[in-house]
């Protein structure tokens, strides 16, 4: 594969690439959608990380109900999801929606003072969920539409390692304020709240709004380079154009960028094969990622690790993420990012192993959260930068929230099937079953989404 | 990004950094208001009020007789400190330490003390094992936050119930864990959750197992716990030697064994996905149930006072974060009567 990438002189060779890759490889925007991310994620992680504390030494609720509570939760933020993708294209603002999204999560956090019941605490955090729920389908878009294909991953890279920066500096914030202040739990939620207006107003002054209206007016210079170079079917707009006119001969103007896309064209993006394709191997391989915490508590049992490191181990996996996220980006970009998309599940497969040989060696720990935060970084971003080449502009955002949604409804579905295999078998096989499951939807999605020849990605 | 799509709609780089500029200094303002007003607020926690009952620093052991000790919430510097007032007049004149808990117990000259203290990147917690002085002999790493803790009739066994999440990171999940500590052998039993279980009769596994709320009875082998698992919980009976559990009935949570052995005051579940219990004496020989005359909700491991008598917390009214201790007859009659204000974990020596 690599070999096949290599052999595709003309748009390696062109002078706008070349331009590019001596000064910043990642558009502005992808730094600022990425600072804004940083802040973001500083201000969320903030209460998520005193929030049990909270819940259980101020409020004195037992957080056991709670956590029922979550996975619905992440069910309901997969769906608006969908529905801000949707909203996102089809008032042609990606900026307006995330926005959105972003100050209803920051309007979340003074609520958190005022909600002094399990019921109204509910409801705040399911509106904070909302909020990102809503949120992610257009930033991504955004960052997709800013940034030319061939550095695809390596922007959604950047994107990731400064998302994670934050959300490993929220806790560190958190516990300062309760340092300098005890039981100040209410000092955490208002600058919470402060961080996150903060954020907000970085989207709002920095992030350039109508982008996709403006460039499909004005094609910019690397746009109209590139489809001149890529072959056919790679191409960004003219290949799904076809797809989509041929699905839809009665509308020849849709892809013109001018006139709002409805529900119908994006129910047609489920008609590109290659869209199909990817959504359905990331549903897939989904359906064999046990969550994270299963993962932490596999280790913990497996590995033997002492209690006091327990609530440390995501930190691991995190720290791993934000390192690598951008270098594998730009792997990705070099060799495919279907293959580096493939090869991240093949570490999850090889930390599954591990968990299941678990040898008595005091490096299992690390190497597993090493391998867990190399799978991250080879698909968390690589995922919705595969997407550049296949989903047309006017639809970005409707296509990564179809994948993202599909990828998030599987691994909860993952996460039930896991814990009752648990339940009827017991840790060690419910594991050796998910780790069978994953090779078996590895390789189906290997065949899948098996590079052609004259295909990049 | 300001010349291409935004540059007709953004207002001058120049401006948008003044806007920048000026938001980050309002709001590092507001932020720091924020928390130095919570600062202050924590400061305030620790001066003595008027009208508050008198505490003072004095030597507490635990081979003390006829004395019953909690956990202090009384303002001033003994805020959280373990204290103790005569049994006979727990209304007077308390003795505080300078041992400061979240939860405590103690009985036969051993103490557990959980504390819970911010670190750098999430909540340091541990537990304390203490001798009759309130020294510290061990000190045990906690995997999260601080709920239960109880010490056999003997001194020989302690178990502890904290609370775990997986903090951040994705997904947020919680569970209980409750570890058992042979002060003998020093041997650590980290989770109740390598015990077999038998539920209804057959052996189960499952992920979700949770156990909270071990009682001890005074052969230093039975113990009485909750298990949670499937959205139900149960009140299991134990035995520390078989390493071996088993479920009696349902709905029964944080139970706390009577002196005497024979009944188990637990609080029930009023309504289910609701945060309210009613405290009950259940009798182990019949297996009958006996509602107390509390009509609040009981979130709390209750402690027998005597054979006939339960303590237990209740939120002080109009003041969050802060309980009273109260005491009600363990048969269903009379009348709840507040024991110590400002306090939490009654333990009679």
């Amino acid at each position: 594969m690599y070999l096949t990438d290599r052999s595709t002189p003309p748009r390696a060779d062109s002078g706008q690439r070349r331009r590019r890759g001596l000064g910043s490889r990642a558009a502005p925007v992808v730094f600022v959608l990425g600072t804004v991310s940083l802040i973001t994620d500083i201000s969320s992680e903030m209460v998520t990380a005193v929030l049990p504390l909270y819940l259980v030494t101020t409020l004195g609720f037992s957080p056991l109900g709670f956590g029922a509570l979550d996975g619905v939760y992440n069910g309901v933020s997969a769906l608006v999801q969908l529905i801000g993708g949707h909203l996102a294209d089809r008032v042609r603002n990606h900026k307006l929606i995330a926005g959105l999204g972003y100050g209803l999560s920051a309007l979340c956090k003074p609520l958190l003072l005022f909600a002094g019941s399990i019921g109204t605490l509910g409801t705040v955090l399911a509106l904070e969920r909302t909020g990102k729920g809503l949120r992610t389908a257009p930033r991504d878009a955004m960052i997709s539409l800013s940034t030319p294909p061939e550095n695809q991953g390596r922007a959604f890279g950047v994107h990731r390692a400064m998302d994670t920066t934050g959300a490993m500096l929220g806790p560190l914030a958190a516990f300062f304020i309760l340092r300098a202040a005890t039981d100040g739990y209410d000092a955490v939620f208002g600058v919470s709240a402060c961080v996150a207006a903060l954020g907000v107003l970085v989207l709002v002054l920095f992030v350039p709004g109508k982008q996709r209206g403006a460039q499909a007016e004005t094609p910019s210079a690397v746009a109209a380079e590139t489809d001149t170079d890529r072959p056919l079917d790679a191409r960004t707009v003219p290949a799904p154009r076809d797809e989509q006119q041929n699905a839809q001969p009665a509308e020849p103007s849709t892809a013109t960028g001018k006139r709002p896309v409805d529900l119908r064209e994006a129910f047609a993006l489920l008609r590109l094969p290659r869209l199909r394709a990817l959504a359905g191997c990331a549903a897939l391989l989904g359906l064999t990622t046990v969550s994270d915490a299963f993962v932490y508590l596999l280790l913990q049992r497996r590995a033997g690790i002492g209690e006091q490191w327990f609530t440390l181990l995501p930190l691991g996996t995190a720290v791993v993420f934000l390192l690598l996220a951008m270098p594998v980006g730009a792997l990705a970009d070099r060799i495919g990012r279907r293959t580096v998309f493939l090869a991240g599940h093949a570490i999850l497969l090889t930390a599954y192993t591990l968990l299941l040989w678990a040898p008595a060696t005091p490096v299992l720990p690390p190497l597993v959260l090493a391998l867990h935060g190399m799978f991250y970084a080879a698909t968390d971003g690589v995922l919705p930068a595969a997407l550049a080449d296949i989903v047309p502009e006017q639809l970005r955002a409707s296509g990564l929230a179809i994948v993202g949604t599909a990828q998030a409804l599987a691994r909860f579905c993952c996460s039930l099937a896991f814990g009752a295999a648990w339940t009827v078998w017991g840790d060690g096989p419910a594991l050796a079953g998910a780790a069978v499951g994953l090779l078996a939807c590895a390789s189906v999605a290997g065949m899948v989404l098996r590079p052609t020849a004259g295909t990049r990605s | 990004m300001t010349t291409t799509a935004s540059g007709n709609q953004m207002p001058p780089l120049r401006r948008r950094l003044i806007v920048l500029v000026t938001a980050v200094l309002l709001l590092t303002g507001l932020g720091t208001g924020v928390v130095l007003h919570a600062a202050a607020r924590a400061d305030r926690a620790n001066k003595p009020r008027s009208g508050d009952p008198a505490v003072s620093t004095g030597t507490l052991t635990l081979d003390q007789k006829r004395r019953l000790t909690f956990v202090n919430a009384a303002a001033g510097p003994h805020r959280t400190a373990v204290a103790s007032v005569p049994s006979a007049d727990p209304g007077g004149g308390r003795t505080a330490s300078n041992l400061k808990c979240v939860r405590f117990y103690a009985a036969a000259g051993t103490g557990i003390c959980l504390q819970s203290t911010p670190g750098v990147l999430r909540q340091s917690n541990r537990a304390l094992l203490l001798d009759a002085n309130l020294r510290t002999l061990r000190s045990f790493p906690l995997a999260g936050t601080p709920s239960r803790a109880r010490v056999s009739p003997s001194g020989r066994f302690v178990a502890w119930t904290v609370f775990v999440s997986g903090e951040s990171y994705s997904s947020a999940f919680f569970s209980t864990r409750t570890s058992v500590l042979d002060t003998r052998t020093m041997k650590l039993t980290p989770s109740l959750e390598t015990f077999s279980i038998t539920l209804d009769g057959k052996p189960y596994h499952a992920s979700d197992i949770n156990f909270w709320g071990v009682t001890f009875a005074s052969d230093d082998d039975t113990f009485y716990a909750t298990l949670n698992t499937a959205n139900k919980t149960y009140l299991v009976r134990g035995s520390l030697s078989r390493k071996s559990v088993t479920t009696l009935i349902q709905n029964v949570e944080c139970p706390s064994l009577s002196p005497d052995g024979t009944r188990v005051a637990f609080k029930k579940r009023v309504l289910s996905r609701t945060d309210l219990w009613h405290e009950y004496v259940l009798d182990l020989g019949t297996l009958r149930e006996t509602p107390l005359a509390e009509r609040h909700s009981v979130d709390d491991q209750a402690t027998w006072l005597d054979n006939d008598t339960v303590a237990y917390a209740l939120p002080t009214n109009g003041k969050v974060g802060t309980t009273d201790l109260w005491s009600v007859p363990a048969n269903g009659t009379g009348r709840p009567r507040l024991l110590i204000a400002d306090a939490s974990s009654p333990a009679p020596l």
